[in-house]
């Protein structure tokens, strides 16, 4: 993975020392909360329901085992021995003191760690495939981009005071696992005509109030023009992007109004007075970045072993995790393992410092100390030896880590909704709590298999709710909290936002509707259909039908 | 008044006039006028007055000014408010696209925090709000020693110093 030089160190260290000016300024009253307020956004720091919350920058998911220790020591340390994992492969501390932040951020810095631009209205961490560098189905490695893009956009003095939020996602797979489309530049490797390998471009993809499933403005981009083209697409933004309605900022608005065409114009002139410039990337700096992606030293034998087999012959648990947590590593007899962060009765995502400290431990052990965490608030260790699995699996479950539900109905995203963040308008968490005490028969989630429910407090859509096979959206009703649900949505390759169920549903009732939804799927579910598209091909109106039978 | 200028405070001679009432307080020395009203008195202004200076805020398109540029010197752009960075963009347009070399001035919703953003876009002077003080916003322009990316001052991309 990367490793910070002296420059990539001495800018961190320079970051804590100004944010520690900038916070002892605010505390003895030289800074307004207005003017300080930008500049705590802009190393993650909210002012939240309880208490001030943290957020951690996590470049593209990926941690070292060492990073993980010291993610679990500030924990400890200034926290409640817990962090939340977040959908944008961050993590948040949910009860940190203001005053002691500026320590916490040195002591990410002894790690090469940060919390730059992980809130405000700037770049923010660039997001990637949790499978990137091990995917089969990988055309190319997205981390040494998006580590070339953290490094461009750290500071970006042109854009630091943006309209509004601004993130990247890349990815380098066939298969989308990087939510690509609704961000608001969202890049794919490619191969063009001549087989070389570019970048399609989308943008003004994005969630929230407005959401957008992002058009496609370029069809192939060179690397070298990489930096160029953000910059052109940046700065066309940072001009036009409109400053007057917080919810009509966001990029995609722009690219709306404007209408794809004419933004794209827009953009590729701005392009051709800078695609010349400084801005070309050398593929030295590229060869460079991407010698810290290389392969672990694999074990070229890992595909003779054959306990793995006989493991699953002999154990059901077992083979119930396996058949779920576990995704194809290009390398025979290598896994990756998903460690679910979503028992029942936990946060989704939450998870407490000894877990992170045996995470870190077992990431040593078995998967050459790396860590990667998705989108889905899991965690992924991503060179395990098949040899290895059984005894791993054992270790996990000790320590409540091996519930065998990745891509099943319990493997809900959840933002930290009413119980934590002060825009709610209704909680999450007790709604998970909800559909896991319904859905407690692992038999059965096994057999209504992938499923994706996503659920936020609000129209901020942190939980990225449009995109969920259900989704789940929390609304205020005369001061009561109600939920509004959508069917349909996804975020891989087949983007869609789903549609409208109907009249929105008071909270007990919540798990109750899921589970009709489910009796409709099942009863109309062609051999192993996912419910996805046993909803794309049956549509709405069974469902509706089901739900609302006794109104 | 006292300014920032090159990294030292100044005393400045310039007036900055946000809204001209009557001809006669720009038609001599040396005054900043709004965009809108040189564009109406252009001829007059460059008769009457030796040195030439406009302010405009981020609403205005930096195009706007190129056929004038040569006359100015000094452009300031405003800020209404610090969050509004559309100027960021237009201080290094004027500065690397339109090859203006003269004074540019960030005016308005100064704050030090925004001072070393500001100088990398091509920003050489800034009229710091009035009510902070300006020895201490001297101090932003070094908190950072290492600059990852290419802007309107001297800074390569990093990289190329590997
Ligand atoms: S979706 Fe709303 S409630 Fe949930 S975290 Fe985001 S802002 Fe808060």
């Amino acid at each position: 993975m990367y490793k910070y030089d002296n420059f990539d160190q001495t800018i961190v260290n320079e970051r804590v020392e100004q944010f520690r000016g900038q916070t002892q300024r605010f505390l003895s009253g030289e800074l307004s909360e207005e003017e300080y307020r930008p500049l705590r956004l802009m190393n993650g720091l909210y002012i939240q329901r309880h208490a001030p919350m943290l957020r951690v920058a996590i470049p593209y998911g990926l941690l070292s085992s060492k990073q993980m220790r010291m993610l679990a020591q500030i924990a400890r340390e200034y926290d409640k021995n817990y962090a939340h994992f977040s959908t944008r492969q961050n993590l948040q501390y949910n009860w940190p003191d203001l005053e002691r932040v500026p320590d916490i951020l040195a002591d990410l810095a002894s790690v090469e760690m940060h919390a730059v631009q992980t809130s405000g209205n700037c770049i923010r961490n660039t997001t990637s495939d949790q499978f990137a560098g091990i995917a089969p189905d990988e055309i190319e490695d997205p981390r040494p981009y998006c580590e070339i893009i953290r490094q461009w956009s750290t500071f970006h003095p042109e854009f630091s005071y943006l309209p509004r939020k601004f993130k990247i996602a890349v990815s380098g797979a066939t298969h989308d696992r990087a939510a690509v489309r609704v961000h608001d530049i969202g890049l794919y490797l490619v191969k063009n005509g001549q087989g070389e390998t570019g970048f399609e471009v989308i943008v003004g993809g994005g969630l929230g109030r407005t959401p957008y499933i992002g058009p496609t403005i370029r069809s192939f981009l060179e690397k070298k023009d990489l930096l160029s083209y953000l910059e052109a697409i940046l700065r066309v933004y940072n001009r036009y992007g409109r400053r007057d309605n917080i919810y009509k900022a966001r990029i995609k608005i722009l690219v709306n109004e404007l209408g794809k065409e004419e933004f794209t114009k827009q953009v590729e002139e701005e392009w051709q007075h800078i695609k010349n410039s400084v801005l070309i990337l050398d593929q030295k700096e590229i060869d460079r970045v991407k010698a810290y992606f290389t392969e672990p030293d694999y074990d070229q034998n890992a595909g003779d072993d054959t306990g793995f087999e006989s493991a699953l012959n002999e154990n059901s648990a077992f083979t119930s995790w396996a058949s779920r947590n576990l995704a194809d590593h290009k390398v025979a007899g290598y896994k990756a393992v998903v460690v679910s962060l979503k028992a029942p009765g936990i946060a989704p995502g939450d998870a407490t410092d000894a877990q992170m400290d045996f995470i870190a431990d077992i990431a040593d052990e078995y998967s050459h100390g790396e860590i990667v965490v998705t989108h889905d608030q899991n965690l992924v260790l991503p060179h395990v030896k098949q040899a290895d699995l059984f005894t791993l699996w054992n270790k996990l479950s000790e320590q409540g880590l091996a519930t065998p539900n990745i891509g099943l109905l319990t493997d809900m995203i959840c933002c930290p909704g009413l119980d934590f963040c002060s825009l709610a308008n209704a909680g999450s968490i007790p709604i998970a709590k909800q559909i896991n005490e319904k859905f407690d028969d692992l038999d059965y989630l096994h057999d209504i298999g992938d499923i994706k429910i996503k659920m936020s407090g609000c129209m901020n859509a942190c939980g990225h709710h449009h995109v969920g096979h259900i989704g789940i959206l929390g609304v205020n009703k005369k001061g009561e909290e109600y939920y509004q649900l959508t069917l349909g949505g996804s975020a891989e390759n087949d983007a869609a936002l789903g549609d409208r169920l109907g009249p929105a549903f008071a909270k007990a009732e919540v798990a109750n509707v899921i589970e009709s939804l489910i009796q409709v799927y099942i009863n109309n579910r062609d051999e192993d259909e996912r419910f996805l598209d046993t909803y794309r091909r049956i549509g709405m109106e069974p469902f509706k039908e089901k739900v609302y039978e006794n109104n | 008044m006292r300014i920032i200028k090159d990294r030292q405070i100044v005393y400045d001679d310039w007036t900055l006039v946000r809204e001209v009432v009557t001809d006669d307080e720009v038609s001599s020395g040396k005054v900043i006028v709004p965009l809108a009203y040189w564009q109406q008195h252009r001829d007059v202004l460059l008769k009457t007055n030796e040195k030439h200076a406009i302010w405009i805020d981020g609403d205005n398109e930096t195009e706007a000014l190129l056929d004038d540029l040569s006359n100015f010197d000094l452009i300031a752009l405003d800020f209404p408010t610090f969050k509004d960075g559309r100027s960021y963009s237009h201080a290094r347009l004027l500065r690397q696209r339109y090859g203006f070399e003269k004074e540019l001035r960030a005016i308005g919703d100064i704050l030090r925090d925004q001072l070393f953003y500001l100088m990398r876009c091509g920003f050489n002077s800034f009229e710091l709000r009035q009510d902070k003080d300006a020895e201490d916003a001297l101090k932003a322009f070094n908190d950072f020693t290492v600059r990852y990316q290419a802007a309107a001052d001297d800074a390569v991309p990093v990289y190329k110093l590997r």
